[in-house]
C-alpha cells in the first residue's frame, strides 16, 4: 500500500521542524503505543473509522510518530539498538493497518456490489429500435450482388420524358404496348411528361452518358395506373440491368441471371427462360426463378423479363448495333418480397404501418 | 385468346386423351403465356329424353307447373343413372309440347354453379330429374324456357350422351398474347405455335380451296345438311383443299383473272387521301355476297359450344358465323344486310362533322383521322372497329354482303381509342392481321353461311389486293450464333425458319429470309434470331456469366444516401414508403414556407381525383402514414421516408411539345432540350414523430417528443454524412411560431437553408387528426450531401492536457443560445477545444428579462501545458465578445 504508507512520512518531513517534546525510548513506551495501536487497527470497523485509527496512531501527532521524532535525543550510543525497537514497531503497526485496511476494503467492496444489483429484465431502454423498409433494404442487396459483379448503380428521375420511356425504348406511339403500360401522364398531356412505367429509361440514360462498355443496375420507383389491391399496386419498385459491351449474347444474360439468383436465394436457386415479348428487347424472354424451399413449396416464380437489347435502343443512345451488342433484363422488387418474405398482401407495403417494417428490422 | 381444344384438334393432331394442362405446357414453351382453363362444368347423366305425357298443374303461388313423363332411355333399358326408362319430371316451362326431344339432367348430373341434381319432392310429386334450358347448361343467356333440341335442328336418339351432342365435354385453354403477336388471336395461330412446340402435324385451315364446280357443290352441301357437319367430314373436305395449295404469285394471277370476268355485285373503292403517317388505310378488301340465307336458323351446338367456351356469346346465326371464322382464322369479318345498303362502296376517312350511328346505338361524331366504310348514304360502319346500324343485319335479312379487310394497325388502334371502342375486330388489327388471309375467310364465311344458313352465294366477290408484298431480310452466316451464343447448324436456323412459315433463300453472306404474311412482327435479323432460339428451344441456351469491367462501386451520394437512412433506423425512426400523390392545400401548406400557392405537377389522369399532384414535400405523406398508425394504436411513433419530390420553378415552361423519333440518337440540342423540359426530382428525406420518444418505464418517466427530437433527427442525418446542421430560430407557415428551427449549413461563404425543423401548427394537427405535438422535419438530401465536406483534414491530436471551465453568461431572454455560443467560441479563440450549453437558468438571482447561460469549456494548447491563466483568458475574451454582441454579463 504505498499510498498509506508514504503519506505519514511526508507528514513526518513536513512537520519535522515543528516537534518539540522528546519522549524516552524504552521497551515499555514503545510496546505499549504499539499495543494500543494494533487494538486500534483491530476495531476499527469500517473505512471511515480505519482513517481515524490512522490520525491517531500513525500519523504525525501519534505516539510512534513522537518516538520516531525522539531518536535526535538519544545519544549515539544508544542510537542503533532505539532505532531497531522503533522501527521494528512502526513496521508492524504498518502491516497490520494494511492488512485490515485490504479487508475492510473487500468488505465494502462486496457490499457496494451487493447493494447495486438490479434486475436486468426491468431496465428501461433509452432507445427504440428502428427499421429500414425491407423494400429499400431488398434493392440494396440485389445492387450489392452486381457491385460485386463490378457493375454500378444507376439512377434517373422518375418523372420522365415520354422519350426515354418510350419512344428510345422502341415503343412505337401507335404500339399497343405503348398503351397497355397503363401510364400515369401529367397535364398538359402533349407536353409528353410522364411518371416512368419503368426503370429502362435510366438505363438509357446510362448509355447516353458512359463510355462504352456499360454495366448497370437501376434500382428505383415506377407507376402504372393499377389500382391497389392485394398484388397491384400503382406506385411499386424495379431492379433493372443493362449491359452492353462488345460480343454479348443470351449467354451471358442466363449466365448473369444464374448468378444473380444463386447469390440472392443460394445455389438451390435456378432461372428458366421463356420465349415473351417486350419492345427493347428482341429476343425476349420471361425470367423464371425456381426455389426449393419458399413458403408455397417448389415452384417456378415468375419474376420479370429479359432479352437482348434491341438494336434500336441502341441506335437511339447512338450506339452502332454492328459492333456493340448488350442484354438487359427486369424484375419486380415487390414481388420478390412475396415470395421470398411470403408478404400476401401489397397493402402491407404501401401502407406505411410501422409493425411491416419493424418485423424486418435492419435486415431482410 | 381461349382455344377450345376440339377446335384446336382440327388443325393440328392432338393425342387422343392430350389435357388442357399439357396444352398450356406446349405453348408456354414457344412464347405464349398461360393463363386459365375454361370447361363448360357439366357432369354426369345428362341425356336426351322426349316428352311422352303431361298434366298442368295450377299451384297456390299463381304458378302452373307441368307434371311431365319423359322417356329418358330407349323402351327396356335403364337410364343413364340407373333408373326407369321413363323418369317423372316437374318443370316449370311451357315452350315445349309432347314428342319434344329436350335436355334431360338426371340424379347424379351436376350443372354449373355448381349445382347438383337429385330426385327431389316439390310440387307434390317426386321430381327425378330436371329438364334443362340453355342457361342451366352454361350454353348462353337463353332462359325462357327449356331447351327444344329440335330448334338446334337436332333430332338425336333418346338417351343418347346430350354432354356429347352439344359439346359440353370441350374445354378450352386461355392463352396471353403479347402484342407482337397479333396472329396467336386466332386457332389457327395458336395451333401452328402448338404444332412448333411439339413437332405435330399442322394443317392450314386458311389455304385457299380451289373453284368447285357448281353442281358438286350443291351435292356436297346437300349432303352435309343431312349430316349437320360433323367435324370429321370438315376435316376431310379440308384436307381435299390442302392438296390444291397454290403459291401465293399463282393465287395472285388467279385472282386477277377472275377479277377481269366476275361482275361484283357492288363496286368498292379504297379511296385514302390522308393516310396516317404514310401508311394506306385499306389495303386488302374482300366481298363476298351470300343471298337468300335464313337468319332464323339455330346455330348448330357444335358452334355455340365453341363460342361459348372461346368467351363470345352466341347470338344469331349470321353474326355467330362472322365471329366463328374470326375466331378460327383470325380475319375480322363484318356483315352487311345487302339490300340496306345504297350503292357502291367507299372506303375513306371520315369528312368534317360526319357522323355515325354505330351497332350499339351509339351516334358517333368522326374525326378526319377515323376510317370508315361508306356508301351512298353515307358513313355506314367505323372500319375495323364496329359496324354501323343503318346496315346491320336483322331478323329480316335475305342477303349478306361480306367484308373481309385489311386495315392500318396505326389507323384502326387510333380509332379504338378515340371512341373508346375496344372490340374483337379492333384487338386484331391493332396488332396487324394476315393480308393473305381475307379471300380464305370470306370463303369460309359463304361456306358456313351456305351450309348452315340456306344460303347461296354469288359466284364472285370483288378482290382488292394492294398490300406491299415482303421484303426479305438479309440474314448474315454466324449472325444469330453470335446474339444467341449457341453454335446452331444451318439445318437448325433454316429448319426453324421454314417451320414458321418464311421462304429463305441463300444468297452468299447467309440467307434471304421473307417472312410469312401472319408475321408483321418479324422485320429485322434480331427478330429472326428469336425464332430460331425459341423454336430450337431456349434451354439450349448455356450459361455463360459476362466479365465486367472493374468497377467503382457505389457512388458517395449513394452511400451517403444509405448512411443517413440506416442512422435514423439506428436512431430509432422507422422507414415507410408513401405514394407521392397530394391535394393542392397539402402542397401549398408544406411546399411554401409562407403557406402561399407553390407551383405542382398535376397528373392529367390520377387514380384518385382528390390527389391529382405530385408532391413537393415528403411531409403530407408521412402525416398520412401517422394517421394510420395512430388510428391502429400506435401512439409513439417516429416515422421516416426518403424520395423524391417534384418541384417545377416558376415561369419555366416543361416538357416538350414534340418528341425526336426513336432509333435514332437525337442531336444534341434537341437532347439538352428534352432534359431541361424535365422538372428538378431533388431527393429529400423528412420525418415525423409523435407521442413519447423515451418511452414511460421503471424508473424511468416518458419523454414527450418535442422541436428538439426533429431537431436531433437532422442532426442524425447531417452526422452519418459528414455534414454540420447548424440551427437557427424560424418560421413556416405550417409550423409553430415559436418552436420552428431553420436547419442551415455554412459553407464557405454563406449559409445554406437545407431545411426546416419544428413542431406542427397545433391547429393544423388538430385538422389532421393528429396530436397536439407533432415533430416533423425536412431536409434536402442531396443538396447536404453536395454540402458535405467529401474530404477531412486531420488534426494532431494533442496529448498536453486539458483545461475545463465554466462559463455562466447573464444575457437578455431574446438572445438565442446557439448566437451566444458561438460569441464564445469567435471569441475564445484557438485555444477553446470545446464548448458545451450545461444550463439555461432563468429565476432567481438573475434579472428580469435575462437568463443564465452555462458554458463547460475545455481549453487546450497543442504544444504545451496550459497554465489556468491562459484558459481563463480565453475564456473572458469569449465572454468579452458575447458582452459586445449580446450585453452578456459574467455570473459569479
Amino acid at each position: 500500500m504505498p499510498a498509506s504508507t508514504s503519506e505519514p512520512a511526508a507528514g513526518l518531513a513536513l512537520n519535522l521542524g515543528l516537534v518539540s517534546e522528546p519522549i524516552e525510548i524504552s521497551e515499555q513506551s514503545v510496546g505499549q503505543a504499539v499495543e494500543v495501536a494494533l487494538a486500534a487497527i483491530a476495531a476499527a470497523q469500517d473505512s471511515t473509522q480505519l482513517k481515524a485509527v490512522r490520525s491517531a496512531h500513525l500519523a504525525e501527532s501519534s505516539a510512534l510518530a513522537r518516538l520516531n521524532a525522539s531518536m535526535r535525543t538519544v545519544p549515539n550510543e544508544q542510537k542503533a539498538a532505539a532505532g531497531k525497537l522503533v522501527g521494528q514497531a512502526r513496521a508492524r503497526v504498518n502491516q497490520a493497518f494494511s492488512a485490515r485496511e485490504a479487508e475492510i476494503v473487500e468488505a465494502e467492496d462486496a457490499r457496494r456490489l451487493a447493494e447495486e444489483a438490479v434486475d436486468v429484465t426491468a431496465l428501461a431502454s433509452r432507445w427504440r429500435p428502428g427499421a429500414r423498409h425491407p423494400l429499400n433494404l431488398l434493392q440494396e442487396r440485389i445492387a450489392d450482388v452486381f457491385v460485386g459483379m463490378g457493375w454500378e448503380v444507376a439512377e434517373g428521375p422518375e418523372l420522365e420524358s415520354e422519350w426515354y420511356n418510350f419512344d428510345a425504348l422502341n415503343f412505337d406511339e401507335d404500339h399497343p404496348a405503348r398503351a397497355m403500360q397503363d401510364t400515369f401522364f401529367v397535364e398538359p398531356a402533349d407536353a409528353h411528361l410522364v411518371l416512368r412505367t419503368h426503370t429502362s429509361p435510366v438505363q438509357l440514360r446510362a448509355l447516353l452518358a458512359g463510355e462504352l462498355p456499360v454495366y448497370r443496375v437501376a434500382p428505383g420507383r415506377v407507376y402504372r395506373t393499377d389500382e391497389l389491391d392485394a398484388t397491384h399496386t400503382p406506385v411499386f419498385h424495379q431492379i433493372e440491368g443493362i449491359a452492353v459491351d462488345k460480343g454479348l449474347t443470351m449467354a451471358h444474360l442466363r449466365g448473369t441471371l444464374d448468378h444473380f439468383v444463386k447469390a440472392m436465394f443460394g445455389d438451390e436457386a435456378t432461372v428458366r427462360l421463356r420465349p415473351n415479348y417486350f419492345p427493347f428487347t428482341e429476343p425476349s424472354a420471361e425470367l423464371d426463378l425456381w426455389h426449393p424451399t419458399f413458403s408455397q413449396g417448389p415452384r417456378w416464380i415468375e419474376w420479370g423479363g429479359c432479352g437482348m437489347v434491341n438494336p434500336n435502343v441502341l441506335r437511339s443512345a447512338g450506339i452502332d448495333p454492328d459492333e456493340y451488342s448488350g442484354f438487359a433484363f427486369g424484375v419486380g422488387v415487390e414481388r420478390a418480397l412475396m415470395f421470398r418474405n411470403d408478404v400476401k398482401d401489397m397493402h402491407d407495403m404501401v401502407e406505411g404501418d410501422i409493425r411491416f417494417s419493424q418485423q424486418f428490422g435492419m435486415v431482410v | 385468346m381461349r382455344v377450345p381444344l376440339s377446335w384446336l384438334a382440327e388443325f393440328v393432331d392432338l393425342q387422343p386423351g392430350t389435357t388442357p394442362e399439357q396444352v398450356h405446357a406446349a405453348l408456354v414453351r414457344v412464347g405464349l403465356e398461360e393463363e386459365e382453363i375454361h370447361r363448360f362444368e357439366v357432369s354426369g347423366p345428362v341425356v336426351v329424353g322426349q316428352v311422352l305425357d303431361f298434366v298442368e298443374e295450377p299451384q297456390k303461388n299463381g304458378k302452373t307447373i307441368r307434371w311431365c313423363q319423359v322417356q329418358v332411355a330407349p323402351e327396356g333399358e335403364r337410364a343413364a343413372d340407373g333408373g326407369d326408362a321413363v323418369h317423372g319430371i316437374v318443370c316449370g316451362a311451357h315452350n315445349f309440347l309432347v314428342g319434344d326431344k329436350v335436355v334431360v339432367t338426371l340424379p347424379g348430373a351436376v350443372l354449373p354453379g355448381p349445382f347438383p341434381i337429385a330426385a327431389r319432392k316439390t310440387y307434390g310429386h317426386v321430381s327425378d330429374g330436371m329438364i334443362a334450358s340453355v342457361r342451366e347448361l352454361g350454353l348462353g343467356d337463353d332462359h325462357e324456357g327449356i331447351l327444344r333440341l329440335s330448334t338446334l335442328g337436332l333430332d338425336p336418339e333418346v338417351g343418347a350422351d346430350a354432354i356429347a351432342l352439344l359439346g359440353l365435354d370441350d374445354s378450352a385453354v386461355e392463352i396471353n398474347v403479347t402484342p407482337d403477336r397479333g396472329y396467336a388471336f386466332s386457332i389457327r395461330g395458336v395451333a401452328r405455335e402448338y404444332a412448333h412446340s411439339t413437332g405435330a402435324v399442322f394443317r392450314d385451315p386458311a389455304l385457299t380451296r380451289a373453284p368447285e364446280p357448281a353442281a358438286e357443290r350443291v351435292e356436297e352441301r346437300e349432303a352435309r345438311l343431312e349430316t349437320r357437319t360433323p367435324a370429321e367430314e370438315r376435316v376431310e373436305e379440308r384436307e381435299a383443299r390442302l392438296e390444291t395449295r397454290t403459291p401465293a404469285e399463282e393465287r395472285v394471277e388467279e385472282r386477277e383473272a377472275r377479277l377481269e370476268t366476275h361482275i361484283p355485285a357492288l363496286h368498292v373503292t379504297l379511296d385514302d387521301t390522308a393516310p396516317i403517317r404514310g401508311r394506306q388505310g385499306a389495303t386488302v378488301f374482300v366481298t363476298r355476297v351470300v343471298r337468300d340465307v335464313d337468319p332464323a336458323r339455330p346455330t348448330p351446338p357444335w358452334m355455340t359450344s365453341r363460342l361459348t367456351l372461346a368467351g363470345i356469346r352466341s347470338r344469331a346465326l349470321i353474326v355467330d358465323v362472322t365471329n366463328y371464322v374470326m375466331l378460327e382464322l383470325g380475319q375480322p369479318i363484318h356483315a352487311y344486310d345487302l339490300d340496306r345498303l345504297t350503292g357502291d362502296i367507299t372506303v375513306r376517312r371520315a369528312q368534317p362533322g360526319e357522323t355515325l350511328v354505330t351497332l350499339d346505338d351509339a351516334t358517333r361524331e368522326l374525326n378526319g383521322e377515323d376510317l370508315v366504310i361508306a356508301d351512298a348514304s353515307g358513313a355506314i360502319g367505323l372500319a375495323g372497329v364496329m359496324g354501323g346500324a343503318s346496315t346491320e343485319i336483322g331478323a329480316d335479312t335475305r342477303n349478306v354482303l361480306i367484308e373481309a379487310a385489311n386495315f392500318d394497325p396505326v389507323s384502326i388502334a387510333r380509332t379504338a381509342r378515340r371512341h373508346k371502342l375496344p372490340s374483337e375486330a379492333s384487338k386484331r388489327f391493332e396488332r396487324g392481321v394476315d393480308p393473305r388471309v381475307a379471300e380464305a375467310a370470306a370463303a369460309r364465311v359463304v361456306q358456313l353461311l351456305e351450309t348452315l344458313a340456306g344460303g347461296r352465294a354469288d359466284a364472285r366477290g370483288s378482290v382488292i389486293d394492294e398490300s406491299t408484298p415482303r421484303h426479305p431480310i438479309d440474314l448474315v452466316r454466324g449472325y444469330v450464333s453470335s446474339l444467341i451464343g449457341v453454335d446452331y447448324t444451318d439445318d437448325e436456323i433454316r429448319g426453324s425458319l421454314s417451320e414458321i412459315g418464311a421462304e429463305l433463300e441463300v444468297t452468299e453472306t447467309g440467307l434471304a429470309v421473307t417472312p410469312p404474311s401472319w408475321r408483321p412482327d418479324l422485320a429485322a435479323p434480331c427478330d429472326l434470331a428469336e425464332e430460331v432460339a425459341r423454336i430450337v428451344g431456349y434451354d439450349r441456351i448455356p450459361s455463360v456469366l459476362p466479365v465486367a469491367p472493374p468497377g467503382r462501386g457505389l457512388s458517395r451520394s449513394q452511400q451517403l444516401r444509405r448512411q443517413a437512412s440506416a442512422a435514423l433506423a439506428d436512431a430509432g425512426l422507422t422507414e415507410v414508403l408513401a405514394y407521392p400523390f397530394v391535394d393542392a392545400n397539402a402542397n401549398d401548406t408544406f411546399g411554401s414556407p409562407v403557406g402561399e400557392s407553390v407551383r405542382a405537377m398535376r397528373l392529367a389522369n390520377p387514380l384518385d381525383a382528390s390527389a391529382p399532384f405530385l408532391r413537393v414535400s415528403l411531409l403530407p405523406g408521412l402525416l398520412d402514414v401517422a394517421r394510420r398508425n395512430l388510428s391502429r394504436g400506435f401512439t409513439d411513433l417516429a416515422v421516416y421516408e426518403a424520395g423524391l419530390v417534384f418541384l417545377p420553378q416558376d415561369g419555366v415552361q416543361y416538357g416538350s411539345s414534340a418528341l425526336p423519333v426513336g432509333a435514332a440518337l437525337p442531336a444534341a440540342d434537341t437532347l439538352a432540350a428534352l432534359n431541361a423540359g424535365i422538372p428538378p426530382q431533388p431527393r429529400r428525406i423528412a420525418a415525423v414523430l409523435l407521442g413519447n420518444t423515451v418511452d414511460r418505464q421503471p424508473e424511468q418517466p416518458p419523454v414527450p417528443v418535442g422541436v428538439a427530437d426533429a431537431i436531433a433527427v437532422a442532426r442524425q442525418v447531417g452526422h452519418a454524412i459528414g455534414a454540420t446542421i447548424d440551427v437557427v430560430q424560424g418560421s413556416h407557415g405550417a409550423l409553430h411560431p415559436g418552436r420552428t428551427a431553420e436547419l442551415v449549413v455554412n459553407g464557405a461563404e454563406r449559409a445554406h437553408h437545407v431545411g426546416y425543423a419544428g413542431e406542427l401548427l397545433p391547429a393544423l394537427a388538430a385538422e389532421l387528426d393528429l396530436p397536439r405535438v407533432v415533430a416533423v422535419v425536412e431536409l434536402d438530401l442531396d443538396l447536404l450531401i453536395h454540402l458535405a465536406s467529401s474530404h477531412v483534414e486531420a488534426r494532431q491530436i494533442a496529448d498536453y492536457p486539458a483545461a475545463t471551465q465554466d462559463l455562466s453568461l447573464v444575457v437578455p431572454i431574446s438572445a438565442a443560445a446557439g448566437d451566444v455560443h458561438t460569441a464564445v467560441v469567435q471569441g475564445a479563440g484557438p485555444l477553446l477545444e470545446d464548448a458545451r450549453l450545461v444550463d439555461d437558468y432563468r429565476g432567481s438571482g438573475v434579472p428580469e428579462g435575462a437568463k443564465s447561460l452555462t458554458f463547460a469549456l475545455r481549453f487546450r494548447a497543442s504544444d504545451r501545458t496550459l497554465t489556468a491563466a491562459e484558459a481563463s483568458g480565453a475564456k473572458l475574451a469569449g465572454a468579452a465578445l458575447a458582452a459586445e454582441r449580446y450585453g452578456a454579463t459574467i455570473r459569479e
